[in-house]
């Protein structure tokens, strides 16, 4: 029967587990590095491990772990392929939770010709454990998997120095290397790094402090993550929302769904359409618990207009604020980190599906900059990718895409190629800048007119700016909003002549207001 | 430029300039949402696979919010093998109703017919012809391009290994050592035709947050999860619930047990545990202190090491 204290007792108990964030990481290494035997350990030092698993794995015919023990490493791996090879040949997700927080576990395996899989798992981490073999030092592949973990935008990194039992726990050994991946995390440009001597097999400062090694003084491998702060910036970024689906159960409701990307978005506030450039309130946040008054990053809500404008899936909505960060760019255009996962290899001239948040367009390879050798970090050059290669690469789209670099946004600087033929995940991006275009001008202008006059009067404005631009007419008012759709969707930005309703309009009585009004779509005259 | 829209008096300026805290279980559910609508955006056709597990209560429950205050826009498939529990049933048409959620049941009619069952055909056999044969008919015969399914992967090791979006060629099968990589949210939806993608929105959630979930919204469950004397056998070391139509095997004898079920599956196969957890706080409670896995009650996840690939192969959830 429960009691009164019991009752308190049990409120305590769901408040503490109610209130632990989330924490993703990633392992990095192979292996022979111990990998496995590290989230063995740590599921079950944290008694994230149930008897009959661990009793699954005791009766098991493979161990590599020896004299008797029970081979941890076998709680991870997965796949049959895996226990018979004694590999791990993809991404596995694990989870456990402690009393501060809950963890996810992107299982990774860490020889060269499976990048594409490190990379996977790196793609949403908070946080990446490199597995450094204590007893043999920096390796390539050390190097391999921290270039990937700074790739990837992983915000810390953490060395795990493994195997010290095998070097006596000896001090000297773990300093050299300790500065050795000082000198490489610096090179790397690693901004947050923690390197701490461990050893899997045996249990030292994984989850419990080592009494052999008195002489280090630092958390834990599990300290560490359960103290390690969690996306600090991304609620001061410029506001991006990607919209996903557009909510419209009847004809009093129409509402805009989709997770915050970055940034806050509050009711009441103004925001801009991309690509028309409409600029409306939020009316309302809208969630099934209740209206908010604003959502952060990662909040799946539905966004009510006060606007009727035209928007929709692969469209986004961000803040119209004065800082020159707050707008995405936006360009057909772009030079990417391309992280190559096909047999098929990426080939210069080749069009692929590119998808973006919720924006899928056709992206055309134009050239390879360089390919990097990913254990040297050397650049090479390179006229195709093969499998597992990483590389800078520029491509040009069929229309714009509004995004941010990589290295300030994970979200919107992000995108996956598709073969479309084959319909296969061949590459991941980190979008890395707009780049110039032979083929198309920075800002075609064009007037789709309902008031020619007022039109011509446009046009000569932008020629006399330099801009080039046409003026179309005929149109029908009911027309105008989807020919001008049609355009921005080409990549070209539209201006409407006079009061049409659902599209960027130009309706001032004169020049001076014109020239407000053009300033105020981003365009100098 | 001054706000056009009111703002509520009485909120202070901090609640209005801060979101509300990302725990874990907000988190997690954010990505649910999130997959459930770009799913929902991609595919021609989509259906949620609804078992009428706790897992599917946490499921639909998290549709209802993604497409909030619109309906729940696709229809929910039912498999029903003919073993389930009636418990599990009547909740099934009851709460489809209450929710207002368009259903289908499919079954294996012309198995069900040979009397098809676990004890002379072996679960791998019955469960290939009752719950994949009758899946992957069900899904042909709808025309479905993608099936939500309720599956986390924390469930057993063969499952760690599955993608949010798995994909299923023509007949309907997984090769696990060809997966589309999955990276950031970014999910690949590209199909032929004939071809399929399962879609695990809960892939990230533990048993104790699906408990935690349930519990803090207050969703209903099969009553069955709830502790309370019910007549069982004790069968090859496994507390089976006994009904007027079960057949007794020679020298069992029906006695009265308090217990409850941890996950829910067909009556022959999935075994009670003794419990005298009644409420989802105690529940709750119980799972923390819990030393053995969820589907270890589950006699088809341990015909042979590694069997839960091997139907995952096949075509089964």
């Amino acid at each position: 029967m429960a009691t009164a204290s019991a009752v308190t007792d049990f409120r305590a108990f769901l408040d503490s587990h109610l209130d632990r964030e989330l924490l993703r990481f990633t392992t990095a290494g192979s292996v022979d590095d111990g990998k496995s035997t590290l989230i063995g350990r740590l599921l079950h030092d944290t008694k994230s491990v149930y008897e009959d698993q661990l009793a699954s794995v005791a009766k098991s015919r493979v161990n590599r772990a020896g004299s008797g023990r029970v081979d941890l490493s076998l709680l991870t791996d997965g796949l049959r392929a895996e226990r018979e090879q004694g590999i791990t040949i993809d991404v596995a997700y694990r989870y456990f939770a402690t009393a501060k927080r809950k963890f996810i576990i992107a299982d990774t395996p860490g020889h060269e010709q499976y990048t594409r899989n490190m990379a996977t798992g790196a793609s949403t981490a908070d946080v990446a454990i490199v597995l450094v073999d204590g007893s043999k030092g920096i390796l390539p592949q050390s190097r391999r998997h921290s270039f990937i973990a700074s790739l990837l935008g992983i915000p810390h990194v953490v060395a795990a120095v493994n195997k010290m039992d095998l070097v006596g726990y000896d001090e000297a050994k773990f300093r050299a290397i300790e500065a050795d991946f000082r000198t490489l995390a610096k090179r790397l440009g690693l901004r947050s790094v923690q390197i701490i001597p461990v050893s899997a097999l045996e249990g030292d400062n994984v989850v419990t402090a080592s009494a052999n090694m008195p002489w280090y003084t630092g958390p834990t491998l599990l300290d560490y993550l359960e103290t390690v702060p969690l996306r600090e910036h991304v609620a001061d970024q410029p506001l991006r929302f990607p919209v996903q689906l557009v909510v419209r159960p009847d004809r009093t409701f129409r509402g805009f769904a989709g997770q915050v990307a970055s940034g806050i978005v509050r009711a009441g506030q103004h925001v801009v359409a991309l690509p028309s450039g409409r600029r409306t309130q939020v009316k309302r946040i809208v969630t099934w618990d209740g209206d908010l008054k604003a959502a952060g990053p990662g909040e799946s809500v539905t966004l009510e207009l006060a606007d009727e404008i035209d928007l929709s899936r692969g469209e986004m909505l961000i803040s119209p604020d004065a800082h020159s960060n707050s707008v995405p760019t936006v360009s057909t255009a772009f030079g990417a980190k391309v992280v190559w996962m096909h047999e098929e290899p990426l080939e210069v001239g080749k069009t692929y599906l590119l998808k973006q948040t919720s924006r899928v367009v056709r992206a055309e390879v134009k050239r390879i900059s360089y390919r990097v050798d990913v254990n040297s970090l050397e650049h090479l050059d390179a006229t195709e990718l093969k499998m597992n290669d990483i590389a800078e690469v520029e491509f040009e789209t069929n229309l714009p895409l509004f995004f941010d670099a990589y290295r300030e946004n994970r979200v919107t600087g992000a995108a996956i190629l598709i073969d479309p033929l084959s319909n296969a995940t061949v590459g991941a991006l980190m979008i890395d800048r707009a780049v110039s275009t032979a083929t198309r001008s920075d800002l075609p202008a064009l007037l789709a007119a309902a008031h020619i006059d007022l039109a011509e009067r446009l046009r000569e404005m932008l020629a006399a700016a330099g801009h080039r631009a046409v003026v179309l007419h005929g149109f029908s008012p009911e027309e105008v909003p989807v020919a001008v759709r049609a355009l921005q969707l080409a990549g070209v930005l539209a201006i409407v002549a006079g009061a049409v309703e659902g599209a960027t309009v130009l309706n001032a009585s004169d020049d001076a207001g014109l020239i407000a009004a053009l300033a105020e779509m981003g365009v100098t005259v | 430029m001054s706000t056009l829209l009111p703002t509520d008096a009485t909120s202070s300026v901090a609640e209005l300039l801060t979101p509300r805290k990302m725990d874990h279980l907000r988190a997690l559910e954010a990505e649910s949402i999130f997959i459930l609508r770009e799913a929902v955006a991609e595919f021609a056709r989509p259906v949620m696979l609804y078992s009428i597990g706790k897992d599917s209560s946490v499921m639909l429950r998290l549709a209802q919010k993604a497409f909030y205050p619109g309906k729940i826009p696709f229809p929910l498939l039912h498999i029903d093998t003919s073993y389930k529990f009636p418990e599990m049933i009547s909740f099934r048409d009851n709460y489809a109703k209450e929710i207002g959620a368009d259903l289908i049941v499919h079954r294996n009619e012309k198995a069900i017919a040979d009397g098809a069952n676990p004890h002379d055909l072996g679960t791998q056999n019955c469960c290939g012809l009752l719950k994949t044969r009758a899946l992957l008919d069900g899904l042909e015969a709808g025309g479905f391009d993608a099936a939500f399914g309720g599956a986390r992967r924390d469930e057993e090791k063969s499952r760690a290994k599955e993608r949010v979006y798995s994909f299923r060629d023509g007949n309907g099968q997984w090769d696990p050592k060809n997966q589309r990589p999955e990276l950031w949210q970014i999910y690949n939806s590209r199909l032929r035709k004939g071809e399929s993608i399962r879609v695990f929105p809960l892939s990230n959630w533990t048993e104790l947050d699906i408990w935690l979930y349930l519990y803090t919204e207050q969703i209903p469950i099969v009553p069955l999860y709830f502790a309370r004397e019910r007549e069982a056998v004790i069968r090859a070391g496994q507390i089976t619930l006994t009904y007027p139509e079960t057949r007794l095997l020679p020298g069992e004898k029906i006695e009265t047990v308090m217990c409850r079920m941890r996950s829910l599956g067909c009556m022959p196969c999935t075994g009670a545990i003794r419990s005298e957890a009644d409420t989802l706080e105690k529940i709750i409670a119980e799972l923390i202190s819990f030393r053995r896995s969820e589907r270890e009650n589950r006699a088809i996840d341990h015909d042979e090491e590694g069997s839960m690939e091997t139907k995952k192969r096949e075509g089964y959830f």
